[in-house]
């Protein structure tokens, strides 16, 4: 295959993960590294670098707006950031001594857990009371939009979230993906944040969290050029457009359907993980 | 708190929420362009070559540097560009967490300028030593 066809289906490739990433809101990093190495054949290295470019730049793109409606509770994302970047640079630092059949095995068991994630209902269970000491010291507490006007919610269980920050971080750093479903975890059921407030702060930190670790993925070779740009386009142009579809789209069907498919993947990288053929 | 203070901060929480959405929607903007550009003359040039992207080389070359990035770009270089562009993708949070330090400065919030420091030290880390 030439160089011009492979960049063509890979951008095509690409563009259907951006979209079913956005549609959705499990994102589309965590299966561009199976579409390349399981679809195209390419090395687990620079499917994570290219992996990891295209998460900043949706992540990015997709922050920027919804920091603009006021969801984003910047103070959070701030502190938390400092769990995911520690965090993804031991991840990257870890990842050159790791055997690339064994991360294809870490990756397939954080994919099982995504697709675990993705069946389940997310219900707000926002607390109300006295206020967390260490959240009120750290001023976390904040409001959010909703249809009656602004309402306020407290942060709770600050270590418990700080440290399974550090975990998305390192999972981060290590597989090249953003991590998200850990990030949301983390903020909406140990810190028990508004769930709109948990994905949209999520996003927000995941171009932190994967800056961090591509620094380090620069310098090891991990970025091809030739494999990052069609990639990332192709994500960048899938999520655009699936931002734009998303209202009046019926996204719990898509869900259960993206969640066995996420499913069927984490088998087969698990597969070729065991058996190391990749 | 007085009322009349906290709508104040309100509104000044408002237009940091601003500055970073516009930052980060102009850093994605800009360097998609540039890889974008970078990626068409590279493949005018080399589109009907055949890639062995199945075996991971990690030697070091030029692209895997900033100064040899930079280099590439002053020489005209097409991957060289490209790869400027994914710099500048990477260096778009980079440059959001600095605006955030900026924003809880001129509010002294010195806890948050702290956390912001120790984030953006970890990046710098990451990208300009490793």
């Amino acid at each position: 295959m030439t160089l011009l066809q492979l960049d063509g289906l890979l951008f095509l490739g690409a563009f259907a993960a951006g979209l079913i990433g956005a549609l959705t809101g499990l994102g589309g990093g965590a299966i561009i590294v199976p579409l390349l190495t399981l679809g195209f054949g390419v090395d687990i290295r620079y499917a994570i670098g290219a992996s990891l470019v295209s998460v900043i730049a949706t992540s990015s793109g997709a922050a920027a707006a919804y920091v603009k409606e006021g969801y984003t509770n910047l103070r959070v994302g701030m502190l938390l950031e400092v769990a995911t970047t520690i965090g993804a640079l031991s991840g990257a630092f870890v990842a050159a001594y790791v055997a690339p059949n064994v991360i294809a095995i870490i990756f397939g068991l954080v994919l099982l857990h995504a697709a675990w994630e993705g069946t389940r209902r997310h219900l707000d269970h926002i607390v109300h009371g006295a206020p967390d000491r260490l959240a009120m010291v750290l001023r976390l507490d904040s409001t959010y939009p909703t249809p009656e006007g602004p309402e306020a919610y407290q942060v709770r269980h600050v270590p418990l979230g700080f440290g399974l920050m550090y975990v998305a971080g390192v999972l981060s750093g290590l597989l090249g993906i953003g991590s998200g479903v850990v990030k949301v975890l983390a903020m909406d059921r140990a810190m028990r944040l508004p769930f709109k407030v948990s994905t949209t702060t999520s996003n927000f930190m995941i171009g932190v969290t994967a800056a961090a670790s591509a620094g380090l993925y620069l310098h090891r070779g991990y970025i091809e050029p030739g494999l990052a740009l069609p990639t990332m386009l192709g994500v960048l142009c899938g999520a655009l457009t699936g931002a734009r579809a998303l209202p009046g789209l019926k996204t719990r069907k898509l869900r259960l359907i993206f969640s066995v498919v996420v499913a069927a993947i984490a088998f087969e990288m698990l597969y070729n993980g065991f058996s190391g053929k990749i | 708190m007085a009322a009349g203070h906290a709508s104040g901060h309100a509104a000044d929480e408002e237009r940091v929420e601003q500055m970073v959405g516009n930052l980060l929607r102009a850093g994605v903007l800009i360097a998609a362009i540039v890889a974008f550009g970078g990626g068409m003359a590279f493949l005018a040039r080399h589109g009907s070559s055949t890639p062995a992207y199945h075996v991971f080389r990690g030697e070091s070359t030029m692209l895997n540097t900033l100064g040899g990035v930079l280099h590439g770009v002053a020489a005209l270089n097409t991957a060289a560009l490209v790869q400027f562009g994914i710099v500048l993708l990477i260096a778009t949070p980079v440059a959001r967490v600095l605006l955030t330090l900026i924003a809880f400065a001129l509010r002294r919030d010195w806890m948050y300028v702290v956390i912001s420091a120790i984030v953006l030290g970890a990046l710098m880390f990451s990208l300009l030593g490793g």
